[in-house]
């Protein structure tokens, strides 16, 4: 049941995009097309998901014991920067196709906040999540990720053929669309 | 090109969030208001200013392929700097801002700044475009911050305009998609205009 809450709570009431701001950056920059956008979703579970695994025994076991949790955002990033370069590794080597879509959003995903956000969030004490919670709530995240791109994706899709006008092509209209599918997802507000 | 070119450059030209769509995780996340968008703006050219200034004296020492690590390393360590400050002296602003003070280190404008120009300039012209481009950040997320205020609110920096409630959308989550997407496309006009 507790599962169950954070997993609704993640993907349709907090969603990492939509409510919190997270992975603005590959959400507007790999959304033209369904198919990088399904590419993208997986690429982020994975990194997400290791990434949270790696970072909550490091916060437990080594910045809480030794006091140092000061230190928490730069080993962190570290431990999101390699595990990046290693996701980008294995892809270039079973996927090449994958690999030349994702192009240069792959080695974006270091800086891709909602990486870290979900990381961060996963060993905040008002949650107070142990491990097998903490990776529950980072593949939710994912999956809301997921759901919200390939939305987005597949809207852009049609809005391309639309007669947009002129000072709102591209990238304005892309934010209203946006914000027109956050005020969808706050209905999903107070369900949790 | 001028210092003063170079430091002007990033209020309108090439804006970080209007022009080069960089850094809009916090520029949607913490414009509430527009005091919220100013103190973000702040801390982000302070980690813009010294990270730049950094990288540009050191960039003859790193490497080439482990240069995104190093810069990181220089960005996250100016990052935990101003998260203990603002954490001891601005206790109100850095609740409000929250989860968004540690994500400056990956804000891909500081990373961007770092990689695209201060790996290649002298100390002073780095230092100067951080600067011109965090404040650019800074006037960015206050004006998205001041509309959303005005409309959502009815205030600004704690002035009220008209009593009641106003458009509560805007000071939620989808006034921050809608009110950036149409300043945009407000800057890209005027940018039009002045050339």
């Amino acid at each position: 049941m507790e599962y169950f809450v954070i997993i609704i709570g993640a993907v349709f009431v907090n969603n990492i995009v939509l409510a919190q701001f997270l992975g603005i950056c590959p959400y507007l920059g790999v959304s033209s097309r369904v198919s990088t956008s399904i590419g993208m979703s997986g690429a982020v579970m994975f990194v997400m998901t290791l990434a949270t695994i790696v970072t909550f025994l490091i916060f437990n076991y080594i910045l809480v014991p030794f006091n140092i949790t000061y230190l928490q955002t730069i080993s962190y990033i570290l431990v999101v920067a390699s595990l990046v370069q290693m996701v980008e590794i294995i892809l270039k080597k079973v996927s090449p196709a994958l690999y030349q879509a994702l192009g240069i959003f792959l080695p974006l995903i270091v800086t891709n906040c909602a990486i870290l956000g979900v990381t961060i969030l996963a060993v905040r004490e008002d949650y107070g999540f142990h491990l097998l919670e903490a990776v529950v709530f980072a593949i939710a995240n994912a999956l809301g990720f997921a759901l919200t791109i390939i939305l987005f994706a597949g809207i852009r899709e049609h809005l391309e053929m639309m007669d947009v006008p002129k000072g709102m092509r591209g990238a304005p209209a892309a934010l209203v669309v946006a914000g027109i599918l956050a005020l969808a997802f706050m209905g999903f507000a107070g369900l949790v | 090109m001028g210092q003063l070119q170079n430091f002007s450059k990033g209020f309108i030209k090439d804006n970080p969030v209007f022009i080069l769509l960089l850094g809009l995780c916090p520029a949607l996340g913490v414009t509430t208001s527009a005091f919220n968008g100013l103190g973000m703006g702040l801390a982000t050219t302070f980690v813009l200013f010294s990270s730049n200034l950094v990288v540009s004296i050191i960039k003859n020492l790193i490497p080439d392929k482990v240069r995104i690590p190093a810069f990181i390393v220089v960005i996250a360590s100016f990052v935990t700097i101003t998260d203990l400050v603002m954490e001891a002296y601005l206790p109100a602003l850095y609740d409000s801002l929250g989860l968004f003070i540690p994500l400056i280190v990956v804000n891909c404008l500081v990373m961007g700044r770092a990689e695209a120009f201060a790996r290649k300039n002298n100390t002073l012209s780095a230092v100067v475009d951080g600067l011109g481009m965090g404040l650019g950040f800074a006037f960015a997320l206050t004006v998205l911050g001041g509309l959303r205020e005005i409309l959502g609110a009815g205030e600004l920096f704690g002035f009220s305009f008209f009593e009641g409630d106003g458009m509560l959308v805007f000071v939620l989550a989808p006034g921050a998609f809608i009110g950036l997407g149409y300043l945009i496309a407000l800057n890209n006009i005027v940018k039009k205009r002045i050339e």
